[in-house]
């Protein structure tokens, strides 16, 4: 009951505390002078959010990187030590490659399938139904599907769909789960299902925006459908699929849960978030997984950049 | 038209782009981001990674039949009329309950569900005589809410301990308030078996946890209609030599399976503990747990050697044992073509062969695991919930010392899914056959030893539990796996 009382406390005051700033703010600014006012103004405005901003995202980003070079209490400054240990420990190097794994396979496939789909459904009348279906498992949590795959792919027939499949042929059960290094694909492939049907419906509504005459005009030219796919639809798609990709690397940059439920890093499966959990929350070693949190930071930033450097070119065509 | 839908198109793509990589740069760059999802990832798997000792006390939850819930309530009303004059009697005599005390207590523990329940009926006859309130909350992961309550100083009177490394900290903090002068701790020494109340203590001799609950390990299962020896071999070897000869068909000596989710290996790690206790002894066992003995000195290795003959030896082979759960590790020695002789494991074990082997009591038997160098006759393991004090209050002060009773402990114990810490609670209290052999071995128990990896650094104990798996997956690995132990131990022992 408490909780309920709280939550529309929240609900209803922190509109209202906002519309509150600005009536303030916007009575102070009415008895500067006009051209004072118009300086002002949007600085004002901006405030709040540059205020949360700052506490909850520059903050802690430069925090993290302060702390990346204190030691396991965060009381003695000991240089790039953390990173050494990063840089030096087969465990996290297997991590390191793991993630690059998932960087290329997650977002090939994810991109690939989601375009794939995209493309073929598009021309027939049960566009709809398809999509409903491969963006289901967009509506469930990471955690879950971990969960859900960790049994389909069970070792025993009797609980795996998998190897329930197998061994009706009469092979023998697969240990998907402990292979290395396949099992890593085993597990990319849950993020697969997860993530497929949202590059599809950003893709999808991308190719409803190119434009039917060009493609009528390709057609009467003499360009096969192949050539139509490649010479006007790839490129007019290749913004909307330069967002989904960097969305995708950054999901297989940080991904987690997936790893955490179905092996926790057994069997060479480790990824960097996971070990950067560990490293915090069992080990206690707050230098070593904020220096992670660095290395993952660092290791985002081209995609950012590539992309930052997409929207001004976009712009200036604009 | 056509030119304004296609600005529009990208402009939302432009915004769900810089709207995906600030989340993503937000949760990436900073830790908070990764204790959210960590959390919820935590909350939602059902074995936390940080303690074997979760998934160990927490499956017995399920685990009160109906027959124990029954004479449960039948134990409830009795005490209850019994506190109306002012103490609970039983075989046990009558408990000098602190009357007219009034006010209340706040307790967080581990138990929920069934197990809450059992707890809640233990405290009734307290309640009734003092006038006092328990104000219970179980709590999915004590170790986070007591870390951050002592960072805020927003503690319970009473709480239920992570483990005793955590216990001893929060001691030398002055969290955890000392018990010396609270309970009779002559008494509660005494009546704990084996030593066990050792763990109670803090590095300065002052009593700050005590054990309600326990877990008693190194236990070994058998099917009756396989073993049908009426006494338990002497050693383990004369137990190897026995079995072999009983093995028929494609029969395997153990049944073994390591998997538990984010805790996967733990029943791996139980069963070097009580290797390496019975080869060479509780000293060399100390010291290990202590980190003053390496994983590849010749003791430790020769308990992995001897897993590793174990895990030859067991059902399925190295595959099957990496990717079985241990709850269902067991069901192949109640097949009606039995796939082996025992299974190694705690008593909250038979829960699952209840469970998961549909197994009744009467089917199967079961016996501390043989001495193996005679020189350390009796030893063995155990595990169990602590309980500490973080406010000295007169009503706090007061339901510990019920706690510790065998009075109370007798309340739970007929409820069933409870082994007592203390051994004066009467055998035939226990409400079915499993439960009293376990009791009983543990109360007979001379040399108890706390389960070592739950008592290592959080590194060390992670690092052990991955080591496990791995070993059992591939035994050739073993001497880069004990080197590469040795650096965690090195590492996770320094700070």
């Amino acid at each position: 009951m408490d909780r309920i009382i709280s939550a529309i406390a929240v609900v209803v005051a922190v509109p209202l505390v906002l519309v509150g700033y600005i009536l303030v703010v916007e009575f102070i600014i009415g008895r500067l002078p006009k051209r004072v006012a118009g300086g002002i103004r949007p600085w004002l405005w901006l405030a709040p959010a540059l205020l949360f901003l700052g506490v909850f995202l520059v903050y802690p980003t430069i925090a993290t990187i302060f702390r990346s070079f204190y030691n396991q209490s965060g009381k003695n400054l000991i240089g790039l030590d953390n990173y050494a240990w990063f840089f030096g420990q087969d465990s996290t190097l297997l991590a390191l490659r793991n993630n690059v794994l998932w960087v290329v396979f997650l977002t090939g496939f994810v991109v690939g399938l989601g375009l794939l789909i995209a493309v073929l459904v598009d021309r027939v009348k049960y566009e709809g139904v398809v999509k409903s279906i491969v963006f289901l498992p967009m509506a469930i949590s990471f955690v879950a599907a971990g969960v859900i795959w960790r049994l389909v792919y069970d070792i025993q027939p009797t609980v795996g769909t998998l190897n329930a499949g197998i061994t009706a042929t009469g092979a023998s059960p697969y240990p998907f789960i402990s292979t290395a290094p396949w099992n890593n694909f085993a597990l990319i492939f849950v993020g697969v299902w997860m993530l497929t049907g949202f590059a599809m419906v950003i893709l999808s509504a991308g190719l409803k925006g190119v434009s039917v005459e060009l493609l009528e005009a390709a057609r009467v030219d003499g360009a096969n459908e192949l050539q139509v796919f490649r010479r006007i639809v790839l490129p007019l798609l290749a913004p909307t699929i330069a967002v989904v990709a960097t969305t995708i690397v950054i999901y297989a940059l940080k991904t987690f849960d997936v790893v955490y439920v179905m092996t926790n890093g057994n069997f060479d499966t480790e990824v960097i978030a996971n070990r950067m959990y560990k490293e915090l929350f069992n080990n206690g070693q707050q230098g070593r997984s904020a220096a992670i949190a660095v290395v993952l930071l660092i290791a985002i930033i081209p995609v950012m950049v590539v992309n930052v450097r997409r929207f001004r070119q976009q712009e200036a065509v604009r | 038209m056509e030119q304004d839908s296609r600005r529009s198109a990208r402009r939302l793509a432009a915004l769900v782009a810089s709207v995906a990589i600030i989340a993503a740069a937000c949760s990436s760059s900073n830790n908070g981001g990764a204790s959210a999802s960590a959390s919820t990832a935590a909350s939602a798997a059902s074995a936390p990674a940080s303690s074997a000792a979760a998934s160990e006390s927490g499956s017995p939850a399920a685990s009160a039949s109906g027959s124990a819930a029954a004479s449960g309530s039948a134990a409830a009303s009795g005490s209850a009329s019994a506190a109306a004059g002012g103490s609970a009697a039983g075989s046990l005599g009558a408990f000098q309950f602190d009357s007219g005390l009034g006010g209340s207590v706040s307790v967080v523990g581990s138990w929920a569900g069934a197990e809450q329940d059992s707890f809640l009926a233990m405290v009734k006859p307290w309640e009734d005589a003092t006038g006092a309130k328990v104000n219970y909350t179980g709590s999915r992961d004590l170790q986070a809410q007591l870390t951050t309550g002592i960072a805020s100083g927003n503690l319970p009177d009473l709480a239920g301990l992570p483990g005793p490394g955590l216990m001893k900290q929060w001691y030398t903090q002055g969290a955890l308030k000392p018990l010396d002068d609270v309970i009779d701790v002559a008494a509660y020494a005494a009546n704990t078996p084996g030593g066990l109340a050792e763990i109670s203590k803090a590095d300065d001799g002052k009593y700050v946890g005590i054990f309600t609950k326990i877990s008693v390990k190194g236990l070994i299962f058998f099917n009756k209609k396989n073993w049908t020896e009426t006494t338990p071999p002497a050693t383990f070897d004369a137990l190897n030599q026995t079995a072999q000869s009983k093995l028929t068909g494609d029969m395997k000596e153990w049944c073994v399976g390591v998997e538990s989710g984010g805790a996967s290996g733990w029943p791996g790690t139980d069963w070097i503990e009580d290797l390496l206790l019975r080869q060479s002894g509780p000293d060399v066992y100390t010291k290990w747990v202590k980190g003053q003995q390496t994983w590849t000195s010749p003791e430790v290795k020769q308990a992995w050697t001897a897993f590793g003959d174990v895990l030859k030896n067991s059902f399925g082979g190295p595959t099957y044992i990496v990717n079985t759960n241990f709850g269902k590790a067991a069901n192949p020695m109640f097949a009606s073509t039995p796939g082996c002789l025992f299974h190694h494991q705690a008593n909250f074990m038979t829960d699952f062969f209840k469970n998961e082997a549909k197994a009744t009591p009467d089917q199967y038997g079961m016996f501390q695991m043989p001495a193996i160098n005679t020189q350390f006759q009796g030893v063995s393991t155990a595990g169990g919930d602590l309980f500490g004090m973080f406010n000295n209050t007169p009503q706090s002060v007061s339901l510990m010392k019920w706690l510790v009773s065998p009075q109370a402990q007798e309340i739970w114990v007929k409820r069933g899914g409870f082994i007592a810490s203390n051994k004066n609670v009467p055998i035939e209290s226990y409400p079915d056959e499993p439960s009293k052999q376990a009791a009983q071995i543990f109360t007979s128990a001379q040399g108890l030893k706390y389960d070592a990896s739950d008592q290592m650094p959080g590194a060390m104990n992670d690092a052990f539990f991955k080591a496990v798996v791995s070993f059992a997956q591939d035994q050739s690995k073993l001497d880069s796996i004990l080197t590469s132990l040795d650096s965690t131990q090195k590492d996770a022992y320094s700070s």
